[in-house]
């Protein structure tokens, strides 16, 4: 099947029927083997246990961050062209993307206080990933304030492109200015600065959530889906009883 | 630096992403039951798409004039 033919809602319904299951069940293995991987991951030299956070930590900042790419893609296929699938992606992604960025902010949180001495402090990272937060809120918001599909798609687009801003200030902001945050420690110019006992662990739970996003992202989708034939047919029903 | 010192923050992440993976995929599940229990009730009232494939007829026997 050509990635075109899913532009027909129909065909997607049934890719989605089949695909689910075993991404779901391949996210379930290989998460099995990444918090296995974690758990048996030594000590950091300084940050002692709570390196096992950042197993957590770092893919949900990946997927946060991916969530609103993904979105972004999605608003450029709504306003130029015109994809069938471009905003029932961007509506599906956006509380999914929204979960794992508090989920960022929230092990962030319970690393920072015992490694920084506070839970917080309004360094550009934090502050930058904070912001994508309320932007997944802000877009959120918007679908469900606009009763109509298809104006609401079009406004959370617009919203998306200009909030599509801070995904390059977040991953430069630890370049850019004084941070209490860490610089690019595994995508960064050269090797990773972390040692491969802990750097696999951290790619394996890092392919588990993101095999767990797109899984989320695929049944999300094709709720609503759903949720627009339904409207669609008490659209007609209520048409034929005027 | 105890890995004591700092499992109650440990427990806490890992019971936070648990919290997170596992509402997002109950969410996901109720709201697929409920996006079809939705689609059931318009069919049995009568309410089906145009595109909607047909509903297998039971086989029938000839009518005079067909046969």
């Amino acid at each position: 099947m050509a990635i075109a033919d899913l532009a027909n809602p129909s065909r997607f319904l049934r890719f989605a029927k089949r695909t689910i299951p075993w991404l779901g069940g391949l996210a379930v293995v290989v998460f099995a083997f990444g918090i296995n991987q974690a758990l048996v991951a030594p000590d950091d030299y300084q940050q002692g246990a709570t390196v096992k956070i950042m197993f957590l930590h770092v893919p949900g900042a990946w997927l946060g961050m991916l969530g609103w790419a993904v979105m972004t893609i999605a608003a450029l296929g709504t306003l130029v062209w015109r994809h069938p699938l471009a905003d029932v992606t961007a509506k599906a992604a956006a509380p999914i993307g929204a979960a794992f960025t508090l989920m960022c902010l929230v092990t962030g949180s319970l690393w920072g206080r015992p490694m920084w001495g506070t839970y917080w402090v309004w360094d550009a990272r934090l502050t930058s990933v904070l912001l994508l937060f309320l932007l997944y809120l802000g877009v959120i918001a918007l679908w469900r304030t606009v009763d109509d599909p298809s104006r609401a798609a079009r406004a959370t687009a617009i919203l998306t492109l200009v909030g599509a801003i801070d995904l390059p200030i977040i991953k430069f902001s630890v370049d850019w200015w004084n941070t209490l945050h860490q610089p690019a420690s595994v995508f960064r110019l050269g090797a990773p600065a972390i040692d491969p006992s802990i750097l696999i662990p951290l790619f394996i739970m890092t392919a588990a959530f993101t095999l767990a996003f797109a899984t989320l992202l695929l049944a999300s989708m094709r709720n609503e889906i759903l949720r627009r034939r339904v409207r669609t047919l008490r659209l007609m029903q209520a048409s034929a009883v005027a | 630096m105890q890995a004591a010192n700092h499992m109650g923050f440990i427990v806490a992440a890992y019971g936070t992403a648990i919290a997170v993976v596992g509402g997002l995929t109950a969410w996901v599940m109720l709201d697929y039951r409920t996006q079809l229990r939705n689609l059931a009730d318009l069919e049995k009232r009568g309410v089906i798409r145009r595109s909607a494939p047909p509903h297998p007829q039971p086989a029938r026997e000839p009518t005079k004039e067909e046969a």
